[in-house]
């Protein structure tokens, strides 16, 4: 009897995976059952839907990469603090004391590798016709999360508190001051104002709730810290969710009609 | 003066130029790239041998063969030497030989410095690609435009100018995303061409056929396995390759030029050379999500689906292809590597010199029409109340609401009796009218930039006491 053979014949082994190894057809079909991150697939599949050259397994890599954010973006939260007195410090110390400061490097390439795997992802769906019916409501979604996964890069992207982050989000968060009538260079803001009075300032507009300020300050850097590593990791989390659960329920990956 | 320290500089770099285009290490960095280049043509080299392809040769050279490897034989020796060449020479970059020749540079920044040429480029490019998919679809025609654009991005790098754009850390996933975004192209026109080819031949696509039920473990999981190891690996290697970028601390008072937005957004950002932000930041981004989300409520065509093709589906692969790759890929990359100082469009071999300067002697509509009838422009007395002065704003810029009003309202009908007939006829009303204006959407963006190069037209309608401008 080997050692693999002793560990797995054991008592703790059998209690974790409940079954066999998957060495037969069997156990094969029962792993894929009875183990939790694998009941996310079925049990057999279409030869032709797998194949790599077409799927791209883009979508796959997406989520693995989410993953990855989400290990990555954990510990670099145990380690910055989002201040002004200290957001650019830490993630100095991070590139140069810190150990495992690379985590650093592996989450913003991974969040570029990720905006660009979602890309290819939908362009994939797109080229074979895969959002027809009965899938139209998943593209849907996905284009949902395609939105939320440039917005977690976007409010990343502002976290290190250097020229490069508050002038991008400067530049991009322009933008929403001239939001037709809620901002406050936008057109037909005059509508909204009681006995005179303008609704609509630099101080209550569109931009003002994104940033939570006039510009690009501490409170924004507050708010896109909250942004980035609560609520939109959140609402992807869900919206991933649905998005699998509909992969399977519309009939798995796109086959000939 | 202590003039030694100057003088072992000197001594250390060879040179007393500020932007070196050649320095030892980056010849001796080249000549790696270009021994990894001979790598992958022995590989190509020896598929070929074991394919055993041949090439014909033209009648007047006595119709002999060449095989394919033997192509790639020498091609790939040539690959050798020129690396050999960069190990050996690394030491003397003042008189190294092998660069970017200056007037291929200058041909080159004529083109790409300019955003008529450079639109002009990648749209006829776009459209040669569709009309050469079959030729352009073979592994040796997509090999040897791998090695092409490897060999320009390769011999570029000994530009000072160039390296610094491209090899910005935030920039290397974007020339990367280049080659993927093509790599991905071609997959498809290969699957999409043979299934074309089957359909013809009243044949099922390739997806139909040895189509068996496997199980997922272990044909889907060890894929996924490979691939999330692949990744992982990549990331790390990446992570020790390119140092996150982190620039000076953030100051509210010292203003960036150029600043730019997200690599991501740069697209949405080129677009406010054309339209105000209102457009080009809110409505515009919008729209394209929007459109998107429609998509597969317009799209009535039942055929394609499950199965790569182009010719079931020419219409709706041309106008999403038109806006992936010369809209948004093209425009990211004209954001990220030529728009410079003062949003200027710089060649990818030119100094970013801030003093640059670019005569914008932009009209408006209004401004022709008006001006056109010999007419000054309607204004109302200075001063007065805003319903005084609206209806002479509005005079003012009726020749704009009239043809924006025609753009997107008496188009779309014109359209659904000629071109848009069919479309028309199988969408019912509601959902033409969503599909024609998206597409009129997305035609605004180029139409716009036509109408500013050639009569430097400014806005449709400007209105810019509501800031209302289009």
């Amino acid at each position: 009897m080997s050692v693999g053979d002793y560990i797995r014949d054991s008592q703790i082994w059998k209690s974790v995976f409940r079954h066999p190894a998957p060495y037969d057809r069997r156990n094969r079909v029962v792993v894929m059952l009875t183990n939790f991150f694998l009941h996310l697939h079925p049990v057999s599949i279409k030869q032709q839907g797998i194949a790599l050259s077409y799927t791209w397994c883009m979508g796959g890599i997406t989520f693995f990469l989410f993953l990855v954010e989400t290990i990555t973006g954990v510990l670099l939260m145990f380690y910055y603090r989002p201040t002004l007195e200290w957001a650019f410090n830490d993630i100095l110390a991070l590139r140069d004391v810190t150990t495992l400061g690379i985590m650093r490097e592996i989450h913003r390439w991974g969040a570029h590798a990720m905006v660009i795997t979602v890309w290819l992802h939908m362009y994939r769906v797109f080229l074979t016709g895969s959002y027809k019916p009965p899938r139209e409501f998943n593209w849907v979604v996905g284009v949902i999360l395609l939105k939320l996964t440039l917005l977690l890069s976007f409010t990343g992207y502002l976290l290190p508190w250097d020229q490069l982050a508050i002038w991008a989000i400067t530049v991009g968060s322009n933008m929403a001051r001239a939001t037709p009538v809620l901002g406050h260079e936008g057109p037909g803001f005059q509508f909204l104002n009681l006995g005179g009075y303008d609704l609509i300032t630099n101080a209550s507009d569109a931009r003002f709730l994104l940033l939570g300020s006039r510009f690009v300050g501490e409170e924004t850097l507050n708010r896109f810290y909250i942004l980035h590593c609560v609520a939109i990791p959140l609402a992807a989390a869900g919206l991933i969710a649905i998005h699998f659960w509909r992969v399977r329920k519309d009939g798995g990956i796109s086959q000939p009609l | 003066m202590n003039s030694l320290p100057l003088i072992t500089s000197w001594l250390s770099l060879g040179s007393l130029e500020p932007h070196p285009n050649v320095t030892p290490s980056v010849i001796f960095g080249l000549g790696w790239l270009y021994l990894i280049l001979f790598c992958m043509n022995v590989a190509w080299t020896w598929r070929s041998f074991h394919k055993g392809h041949h090439i014909d040769l033209p009648a007047f050279a006595r119709g002999g063969h060449i095989p394919t490897a033997a192509i790639w034989a020498t091609y790939s020796t040539v690959l050798m030497l020129v690396s050999l060449i960069h190990f050996s020479c690394a030491s003397s970059p003042d008189s190294f030989w092998f660069i970017m020749p200056d007037f291929a540079k200058t041909a080159v920044d004529a083109v790409v410095a300019d955003a008529r040429y450079y639109f002009a480029v990648t749209t006829v490019g776009f459209v040669l690609m569709l009309l050469f998919r079959n030729w352009l679809a073979q592994p040796n025609i997509g090999w040897a435009l791998l090695n092409l654009s490897l060999l320009f991005l390769t011999i570029s790098l000994t530009d000072w100018d160039f390296r610094q754009i491209v090899g910005k850390p935030d920039n290397v996933p974007i020339v990367a995303m280049l080659f993927i975004v093509g790599f991905f192209t071609w997959v498809f026109f290969y699957r999409a061409n043979e299934n074309d080819r089957r359909s013809a031949q009243g044949r099922p696509p390739v997806e139909a056929e040895n189509n068996e039920k496997v199980l997922t473990w272990p044909d889907l999981v060890y894929t996924e396995m490979i691939c999330m190891i692949a990744v992982t690996a990549l990331l790390i290697l990446w992570g020790i390759a390119l140092q996150a970028p982190l620039e000076e601390p953030a100051s509210a008072v010292k203003t960036p030029n150029p600043s730019k937005a997200p690599w991501y957004f740069l697209g949405l950002q080129e677009m406010l050379v054309y339209y105000d932000p209102w457009l080009a930041g809110v409505v515009f981004p919008s729209v394209i999500l929007g459109g998107m989300m429609a998509i597969p409520y317009i799209d009535f065509n039942k055929l394609g689906n499950g199965y790569y093709t182009f010719n079931d589906r020419k219409f709706a692969i041309t106008t999403f292809m038109f806006g992936f790759m010369p809209l948004w890929i093209g425009m990211i990359v004209l954001g990220t590597f030529l728009r410079g100082p003062n949003w200027n469009v710089f060649g990818i071999y030119e100094f970013w010199d801030v003093h640059k300067l670019e005569a914008l002697n932009n009209v408006n509509l209004s401004e022709y029409f008006w001006y056109g009838l010999g007419q000054p422009l309607p204004m109302a007395p200075a001063g007065s109340e805003f319903w005084t002065q609206a209806p002479y704003i509005l005079l003012r810029e009726a020749p704009g609401f009239l043809a924006i009003g025609f753009y997107l309202v008496a188009l779309p009908g014109l359209m659904a009796g000629t071109i848009f007939k069919k479309f028309f006829v199988r969408m019912g009303f509601v959902r033409y009218m969503v599909f024609s204006n998206l597409v009129l959407m997305m035609a605004a963006l180029p139409l716009k930039m036509v109408f500013r190069w050639a009569v430097n037209l400014k806005y449709f309608i400007a209105i810019p006491e509501w800031f209302f401008n289009v």
